[in-house]
C-alpha cells in the first residue's frame, strides 16, 4: 500500500495534528492512503477538541445519572426532568483561544455555539451564565481583553435576547498568556419533545439550515488542541465571526419547525462544522451519508470540499427530515429568510461519501471516525498535596476592619457590576434574581409557573492547584451549596474542565485528580454530570493555567415563595454560622491578598457535612424561618458578612468569643468548607438552633445585625460607605482609569 | 382592549410585551409579523417592543422603518389611536418619523443594563394618568444607543408642549435633558428607552410599568 496520496507529505500529516500511530490507524481502516479531503475529516474528528482523546479515559468516573436525569453526557446538552412535563436543558462550554487571540468575536461564538447546543434539542433557551478568569490586572493585556470579551458575551446575548444572569470573573497571572472564557446555557423544554442527534434512517433528506459556509474558522478545533507560542496571534483568521441576529432568527425558525413533526435528527454545526455534524448524526444513526457539496451554500466561490468540511462559520445547522418533509422546512426557514438547501441523503451503506463536481471526493468508513479516535491513557503523576495552614500558625493582624477592606477590593472579591451592567439580564421577564441582586444563584422562573430554576457557575483553581482531588471535590460541593443557599433543590452539573498540556505528567495528574475529586462530590451529593467539555492545552510557552474545572450547577425551586437571598436583613436579626469553624488558611484569599503568599493545602471538604448541614439549611429556608443567607467561600465569614451588610444597608456586629481555640482572623477570614451565614429574626433564631441541636448541626451565633459598620468585638470598624466605594469602585478603575481620574 | 405587537426578525421583547398587554388587559394580543401590511380589524393599541429588528445593522431601527407594516402603523397613529414603542420600538419611532429626536449610542460607549430611576415629567396623559401622585418610578433599561438626541429649538418646544413624559433620575446614556421618553404633539404616541412590560409582576423587576399599560386601558 502507497503511504502517502497524491499531494500528501509526512509534513502535511504532522501538520493536521496526526501522529505516526493515528495515522497507521487511517491506513489499517481505509486500506489505502487518505486523501487530503479524507486527511482533513481525520484530522478534525480525532482532534482533542473533538475526540477527548486525553480525557475519555478519565470522564467515564463521574456519575451521570440518576432519577431526574433525561439525557446524560453524549448529546449536544444535558437533560433533566423538573417535573410537570418540562425539562430543562444545559451545557458549559469552552471559547478559550479564541478569546484569547480575538476577545470580542471569540467570546461572541461562545455563547453562540453553547445556545446552539441547547436549541438544538428543542430547549427554548432562558439563560445564559459565564465562567471568566483573566491574567494580572496589571499584565499588558488584561484591560484588552476584559473589554473585549465582555463586550462580546454582551453583544451576542443581549441580540438574541437570552438574558446572562450570572457567572463569575477571577484575575491570576497564571491566566497572563491562556485567558478562560466559559459559557453556558440553559433551556427549558417539553419532555416529550426532545430532539437528538440520534434517530435518523436511510434514504432520509439532509437539509442544511443558516448562514452560508465561508472560509473562516478552518481548522479552529485543531487550534483549540494545541498549545500557544509567540506565534499564536497570527491564527487570528482560524477565529470564527459571529452573527447573533441570524441565531435569533435560527432560535425561532428551528423551534418553529419542532413544533412539526417533519425532524428525524438535528446537530448544530459547532466545531469542525459540517463534519462532525453529519458524522455525529451518521454514527449515532448507525447509518451511512452522502453529501452533494455543490449545494452547500457557499458565501465564497471556488470554495473547495475540504476547506467547506472543514469551515467553522457559525450560524448554521444541520437536520435530517422525515421523508417529503422538507417542504415544511423550506416554508419556515424562507419566512424567517434563513439559507436552506437540501444537500445530500442518509444512506445504508455506513459510509461518508462526498460528491463535488461530479467526483467522488471523499468515501470513508462514518464508524472508525467516531469509534475509533484514540483513546490515551496518559502518564500522570499525582501532584504533591501541600500541608494544612491554620490560623494559628498565620500572625493575627492589628485591624480586622482594615483587612476585610484590603479583602473585598482585591481584584476576585471587588464588584463585577461594571461587567454585569453590559449584559441584558431581565429580557424574558423571568429572571427573578441576576449578577446584581444579593443571591448565591441565579433564579430564573419557569415561565408560566411559580416555580424556578437556580443556576451557578463555580471553581475555586487555587484550591485545585493547592490538591487536585480536594480542589475537584470543593467546585461541586461550592455549586451544591450556592444553590442550596438559595432554598434550591440541587439536581445536575455541567462542567468545563480546563487544564495545560495533558501530555505533561504533572499536568495529566492535576486533571486526574480533580475529575476524581469532582466524581467523588458528585456522588455523595446526588448530583450527576449530564453535559461537559473539556479544555486542554491552555499553556503558552510551557507554562500552564491553574487547573480550572468550572462547574455548572442547576437546581429547582419548587415554590418561588419559599427561597432565601442576602438582602433581606435587618436591624435586631440574629448571626448564625451552620458548620464548624476550624480556621483552615491554606490557600485562602486571606493568605495571598494579605500576606501575598500562595501557599498550604486546600481546605477540606467533608461532603457527609456538606449534605446535612445543606439539607438543614434548605429545610430551614423553606420553613420561612431565615431572612438571610450566604454560603462562606472566599474571605470567609467577614467576607461573606460584608457582603450582606452592603446587600442590605445594615451594618453588622460580630462576636469572637476570645477563649475560642480559632483565633480571630481564623474566626473571621477561615475557609473551611460547608459552612452559611444565616440572619434571622430572635424567635426564629431560637427555633433555628433549636432544630440545628435536635439533629446534631453545628451552629454557632456570631453577632447582630444593626449600626452602619462591620465590627469585630466593638472595636475593628469598618463603615459600610467607605467598604462600599472600595469595593465597587475597584473594577472601574481597572478599566477606565482616565473617567474615573476626570470624575 | 384589542391589542397588537409587531414583531420583526430580531425582536427579543415581544413575548414579554404580550405577556404584559395580556396580564393587564386580560385579552391575548395579535401578533403581526412585519410582513403583513395592515392591522388586524379593530386593533386600538400598537406596541412595538424591544430587541434588534434586521439586526440593528445600517441604524438601529432603520430598517425597521421602511418595513412593509409600518404605513399601517403610522396610519393607525394618524387616527389618534395609541401606540408605544419601547427601546427598539422608540428608535423605529423616531426613525419613522412619528416621534422628534434621534437615538444615538450611549455616552459611554457601552451596552447598559440596570434598574433606573425615572420622573415622570408629564401625568396628564393617557400612558400615564393612572399614576396618580407617584411621580419617581423604578423601570428597567437594556440598552446600547438610548442616547436622546434632537437640537435645541426641538427639545424646548417638545419641553414646552409636555411631549416630555419621562426623565431619568440618573442619566445612564448621555440623553439631551436627562429625556428618556417622548410623545407626539397629538399624545397618542409614545416613545421610552426603559421597559415597562418589563415591571409588571413583583416576582421580576418590580411594578412600576402596571400603571403604564392600565392608563392606556382607560383611555382606548
Amino acid at each position: 500500500m502507497t503511504q502517502y496520496a497524491e499531494g500528501i507529505t509526512a509534513e502535511i500529516v504532522a501538520e493536521h495534528g496526526i501522529n505516526d500511530e493515528e495515522y497507521a490507524i487511517i491506513l489499517d481502516r481505509l486500506g489505502r492512503a487518505p486523501n487530503m479531503v479524507e486527511l482533513g475529516i481525520f484530522s478534525v474528528m480525532w482532534s482533542e477538541h473533538c475526540s477527548y482523546k486525553s480525557s475519555r479515559a478519565h470522564l467515564g468516573k463521574f456519575p451521570t445519572s440518576g432519577e431526574k436525569v433525561i439525557q446524560g453526557p453524549g448529546e449536544n446538552a444535558g437533560v433533566i426532568d423538573i417535573g410537570d412535563g418540562q425539562a430543562a436543558i444545559f451545557k458549559m462550554e469552552s471559547h478559550n483561544h479564541p478569546s484569547y487571540i480575538e476577545p470580542y468575536q471569540g467570546a461572541a461564538t461562545g455563547v453562540g455555539g453553547i445556545l446552539r447546543d441547547v436549541f438544538t434539542m428543542g430547549a427554548r433557551p432562558v439563560a445564559l451564565l459565564n465562567a471568566l478568569r483573566f491574567g494580572a490586572p496589571d499584565h499588558e493585556k488584561t484591560q484588552h481583553l476584559v473589554g473585549g470579551v465582555v463586550a462580546g458575551i454582551g453583544g451576542y446575548g443581549n441580540c438574541v435576547g437570552v438574558p446572562t444572569v450570572g457567572g463569575e470573573t477571577n484575575f491570576h497571572e497564571g491566566y497572563n498568556g491562556n485567558i478562560l472564557v466559559n459559557a453556558m446555557a440553559v433551556g427549558l423544554a417539553e419532555t416529550d419533545n426532545i430532539f437528538y442527534a440520534r434517530g435518523a434512517e436511510p434514504g432520509q433528506p439532509i437539509v442544511y439550515v443558516g448562514s452560508k459556509t465561508g472560509r473562516d474558522g478552518i481548522h479552529g478545533a485543531t487550534m483549540a488542541s494545541a498549545e500557544f507560542d509567540d506565534e499564536s496571534e497570527e491564527k487570528r483568521p482560524t477565529v470564527q465571526v459571529g452573527d447573533p441576529f441570524v441565531e435569533k432568527k435560527l432560535i425561532e425558525a428551528c423551534l418553529e419547525l419542532m413544533a412539526t413533526d417533519a425532524i428525524a435528527a438535528i446537530q448544530d454545526m459547532g466545531a469542525a462544522g459540517l463534519t462532525s455534524s453529519s458524522v455525529e448524526m451518521a454514527d449515532k444513526g448507525g447509518i451511512g451519508i452522502k453529501l452533494i457539496m455543490d449545494d452547500v451554500p457557499q458565501r465564497e466561490e471556488n470554495m473547495t470540499t475540504y476547506e467547506m468540511m472543514l469551515s467553522e462559520s457559525q450560524e448554521r445547522m444541520l437536520v435530517i427530515m422525515k421523508p417529503g418533509r422538507e417542504d415544511v422546512a423550506k416554508a419556515i426557514f424562507e419566512k424567517w429568510e434563513l439559507d436552506v438547501a437540501v444537500i445530500g441523503e442518509t444512506t445504508d451503506t455506513g459510509r461518508m461519501v462526498l460528491e463535488h463536481k461530479g467526483e467522488i471526493v471523499c468515501d470513508i468508513p462514518v464508524a472508525p471516525l467516531a469509534d475509533d479516535a484514540p483513546k490515551y491513557e496518559r502518564p500522570y503523576f499525582a501532584p504533591e498535596v501541600r500541608a494544612q495552614i491554620n490560623a494559628k500558625d498565620v500572625a493575627q493582624p492589628s485591624h480586622m476592619g482594615e483587612v476585610l477592606l484590603k479583602l473585598m477590593s482585591s481584584p476576585n472579591m471587588a464588584s463585577k457590576a461594571w461587567i454585569w451592567r453590559q449584559y441584558d439580564r431581565h429580557v424574558m421577564a423571568d429572571t427573578a434574581a441576576s449578577s446584581e441582586d444579593p443571591s448565591d444563584a441565579a433564579i430564573v422562573r419557569v415561565h408560566g409557573t411559580n416555580k424556578a430554576l437556580a443556576i451557578t457557575t463555580d471553581c475555586t483553581p487555587r484550591y485545585c492547584y493547592a490538591d487536585p482531588f480536594e480542589g475537584g471535590k470543593q467546585a461541586v460541593a461550592e455549586a451544591w451549596r450556592n444553590l442550596t443557599a438559595t432554598g434550591a433543590d440541587p439536581i445536575a452539573i455541567t462542567d468545563c474542565l480546563n487544564f495545560g498540556n495533558p501530555e505533561r505528567e504533572e499536568i495529566m495528574g492535576q486533571f486526574v485528580g480533580c475529575v476524581e475529586g469532582m466524581a467523588q462530590a458528585c456522588a455523595a451529593l446526588n448530583f450527576p454530570v449530564v453535559s461537559g467539555n473539556v479544555s486542554l492545552y491552555n499553556e503558552t510557552n510551557g507554562v500552564a493555567i491553574p487547573p480550572t474545572p468550572a462547574v455548572g450547577g442547576v437546581g429547582l425551586i419548587p415554590d418561588m415563595d419559599k427561597r432565601a437571598g442576602f438582602g433581606c436583613m435587618t436591624e435586631g436579626h440574629i448571626l448564625m454560622v451552620v458548620g464548624k469553624t476550624t480556621g483552615a488558611m491554606g490557600a485562602s484569599t486571606y493568605l495571598r491578598v494579605i500576606e501575598g503568599r500562595e501557599e498550604g493545602g486546600a481546605p477540606l471538604v467533608h461532603l457527609d457535612l456538606e449534605k446535612s448541614n445543606g439539607n438543614f439549611v434548605r429545610g430551614q429556608i423553606r420553613a420561612g424561618r431565615i431572612s438571610a443567607c450566604h454560603d462562606l467561600s472566599d474571605g470567609g465569614l467577614a467576607c461573606a458578612a460584608a457582603d450582606m451588610a452592603l446587600a442590605s444597608g445594615t451594618g453588622i456586629k460580630l462576636a469572637h468569643d476570645a477563649d475560642s481555640d480559632v483565633p480571630m482572623h481564623g474566626f473571621l477570614f477561615g475557609e473551611d468548607q460547608a459552612r452559611y451565614l444565616l440572619a434571622a429574626k430572635k424567635d426564629d433564631a431560637i427555633a433555628i438552633i433549636q432544630d440545628a441541636k435536635a439533629e446534631n448541626i453545628d451552629i454557632q451565633v456570631v453577632g447582630l445585625a444593626g449600626g452602619t459598620a462591620v465590627s469585630v468585638n466593638g472595636a475593628h470598624h469598618l463603615e459600610l460607605d467607605r467598604l462600599r466605594a472600595a469595593w465597587e469602585g475597584w473594577l472601574p478603575e481597572l478599566m477606565e482609569p482616565a473617567a474615573e481620574a476626570a470624575e | 382592549m384589542k391589542s397588537a405587537v409587531i414583531v420583526f426578525p430580531g425582536s427579543n421583547c415581544d413575548r414579554d410585551a404580550h405577556d404584559a398587554i395580556e396580564r393587564v388587559t386580560g385579552e391575548k394580543p395579535a401578533m403581526v409579523w412585519h410582513q403583513e401590511s395592515e392591522l388586524p380589524e379593530g386593533t386600538e393599541f400598537v406596541m412595538i417592543p424591544g430587541g434588534f429588528s434586521y439586526g440593528d445593522y445600517l441604524r438601529c431601527g432603520a430598517m425597521a422603518s421602511r418595513s412593509a407594516i409600518l404605513p399601517a402603523v403610522v396610519a393607525h397613529a394618524a387616527t389618534g389611536a395609541p401606540v408605544l414603542g419601547v427601546c427598539n420600538g422608540f428608535q423605529i419611532l423616531t426613525e419613522s418619523g412619528l416621534l422628534p429626536g434621534a437615538l444615538m449610542r450611549n455616552a459611554g460607549l457601552t451596552f447598559v443594563c440596570e434598574k433606573a430611576p425615572l420622573k415622570i415629567d408629564n401625568g396628564n396623559t393617557r400612558f400615564t394618568s393612572r399614576y396618580g401622585s407617584t411621580s419617581e418610578l423604578i423601570i428597567p433599561i437594556a440598552h446600547h444607543d438610548g442616547n436622546y438626541f434632537a437640537d435645541a429649538e426641538t427639545l424646548d418646544r417638545i419641553e414646552g408642549e409636555g411631549q416630555v413624559v419621562f426623565r431619568y433620575g440618573n442619566n445612564p446614556n448621555g440623553s439631551q435633558r436627562d429625556i428618556a421618553g417622548v410623545m407626539n404633539e397629538q399624545g397618542n404616541v409614545l416613545g421610552m428607552m426603559p421597559h415597562p412590560e418589563r415591571a409588571v409582576d413583583e416576582k421580576h423587576g418590580g411594578t412600576d410599568g402596571l400603571a403604564l399599560f392600565e392608563s392606556l386601558l382607560g383611555s382606548a
